[in-house]
């Protein structure tokens, strides 16, 4: 059943995104709009735009039965989350499918599974993947927590099932910060998601952050090599590549090979992230969590591949096999993603909404731009900081830097402050050129390279 | 008694609580101290509390909670003590 008229569930860039790869396929696309995005650049590319409630976004974009009824009555046959937001509530997906419409990703029951982390860890090692040293499921009462821990060994993190994307996490050096840190986890993941259930994991001080895109038709799956995105601030990334810099070719194998073995043990249907802890030390890797959704970072995927994440991803909701077996998927060159967010980098990255008063776009040979942007283009103050994406692609990681380096340098955001100073400073960094960071390093450098305002 | 008008600080979505469920940091008719929290603004996800600047006792509020605030716009109204 091919689409005809998609719904996009979402804002900003990602908006654009689909509007764009839907507009490819010849899709018509219903905006979803809140009441402080009327106009803003999604909603100017899309067909048709629709309202969904006020600027909070619990009071629109994450309003499931405001969602879908504009939805409905828009006339869309399919629904698009995008990230964030809807994307992985199994409950907007399964009330999607039962008013007979298309969600653009996996079913309902894999988003429940693999949202529960404590289940997609336990499912993952049925499957084969490799899982860092922790507790069997949930850890239910202090006792048993006592216990996984002495098993794993300390310093072990303490993690909330419900959680995800680095929230709800806590690290005990000891079995005394243990006693004291698990009611006061369980407590904070009760208030935060609902639901108070831990488990336990081995710290790895120096990780780096390497994931597996893949893609599936419910029926099969392949993988599209990796990201790293071990730059990370508040555990938010803030820089991604593909490929990851220094992965030996066996360990990229078998690290793919196991993403594709969970995703096909889970029927997965659309595009998905399995998240990994790389520790470079000893080669050994370690799966952290799945993504059932579309990532921030895909881009650097389509560049290394040649592939439309967004586009496959509406292709296979609309019924559609996979077009390519693993062995078509060859990657090319090495592709970086810088985020511009609306964060004044030398103020403590103090988020800076306003209006964008003028804006110059990089461009020339391997630049690409994705970005909610254009000049006099209002930057509101609701949701999260993400303007743009600046992704470059080159031939080697080399030359991806020299061109990212050009490409920063002819980008002028004006009107509000942005991430790009980061980023300058960032590529001036031996320990950046030469791959040598770690999810924690990018916080350290901080303290000691603060950056001018 | 002077009554004086609070405008918000900054843009963003005003808070009257803590976290959703909590009783508000203050009702109609409290006082407040220079230094009290009278509410939070979020802008892209980032809290900021509004700490009074003057004491005095609060009379109204002119944002509800989870609204939507502009940077200017009139926040609270203060009666002087």
């Amino acid at each position: 059943m091919a689409l005809r008229r998609i719904f996009v569930a979402n804002r900003g860039e990602i908006a654009v995104r689909i509007v764009r790869a839907a507009r490819e396929l010849g899709i018509a696309t219903v905006q979803a709009v809140s009441a402080a995005d009327g106009a803003m650049l999604a909603a100017r590319l899309a067909d048709a735009v629709a309202p969904v409630g006020p600027a909070h976004a619990t009071k629109s974009y994450l309003d499931k039965e405001a969602m879908l009824r504009a939805a409905r009555e828009s006339g869309c046959d399919a629904v698009h989350p995008g990230y964030g937001f809807l994307s992985e509530n199994a409950d907007f997906a399964r009330m999607v499918e039962e008013a007979g419409l298309v969600f653009i990703g996996p079913s309902a029951d894999t988003i429940r599974q693999m949202g529960d982390k404590a289940t997609a860890r336990r499912m993952a090692a049925q499957a084969g993947v490799p899982t860092l040293p922790g507790s069997e499921g949930r850890v239910e009462g202090l006792a048993a927590a006592r216990a996984a821990a002495a098993a794993v060994g300390f310093p072990v993190m303490i993690k909330a099932a419900a959680g995800g994307g680095g929230r709800g996490i806590r690290v005990a050096a000891s079995a005394e910060a243990l006693d004291a840190l698990i009611p006061q986890a369980a407590a904070e993941a009760a208030a935060a998601f609902g639901d108070g259930g831990l488990y336990l994991e081995r710290f790895v001080a120096e990780a780096r952050h390497v994931e597996v895109q893949v893609l599936g038709d419910g029926r099969d799956a392949i993988h599209l090599w990796e990201r790293e995105c071990s730059l990370q601030r508040r555990r938010q990334k803030v820089w991604e590549e593909a490929p990851a810099p220094g992965l030996a070719p066996s360990a990229r194998e078998a690290l793919c090979a196991s993403a594709v073995r969970l995703a096909r043990a889970v029927g997965y249907r659309g595009a998905g992230t399995l998240e990994y802890l790389y520790d470079a030390a000893t080669g050994a890797f370690y799966f952290i969590e799945m993504n059932t959704r579309i990532q921030v970072e895909h881009p650097v995927t389509e560049m290394i591949t040649g592939l439309d994440l967004v586009r496959e991803m509406i292709r296979i909701a609309g019924g559609e096999p996979l077009r390519l077996a693993q062995g078509d998927v060859q990657p090319r060159g090495h592709a970086i993603e810088v985020r511009i967010n609306a964060e004044d980098a030398a103020r403590g990255f103090r988020p800076a909404p306003g209006t964008v008063t003028g804006l110059t776009v990089p461009g020339g040979p391997g630049v690409r731009f994705d970005a909610m942007l254009y000049p006099g283009c209002a930057v509101p103050p609701f949701y999260d900081s993400l303007l743009g994406k600046l992704v470059v692609w080159d031939e080697t990681r080399a030359a991806a830097l020299a061109r990212l380096e050009r490409a920063l340098g002819e980008l002028a955001v004006e009107g509000v402050p942005t991430t790009a100073p980061l980023h300058r400073a960032l590529l001036r960094d031996p320990a950046v050129r030469a791959g040598a960071v770690h999810t924690r390093w990018l916080e350290a450098w901080l303290e000691s390279n603060p950056l001018a305002p | 008694m002077a009554l004086k008008t609070v405008h918000a600080p900054l843009p963003g979505t005003f808070y009257r609580s803590p976290t959703p469920g909590e009783p508000p940091f203050k009702a109609e008719n409290d006082a407040v101290a220079v230094g009290d929290t009278v509410g939070l603004i979020e802008v892209m996800k980032t809290f900021t509390p509004v700490t009074a600047e003057e004491a005095g006792i609060l009379k109204a509020f002119h944002v509800g909670n989870e609204d939507a605030v502009m940077a200017g716009q009139p926040l609270y109204d203060l009666e002087e003590g």
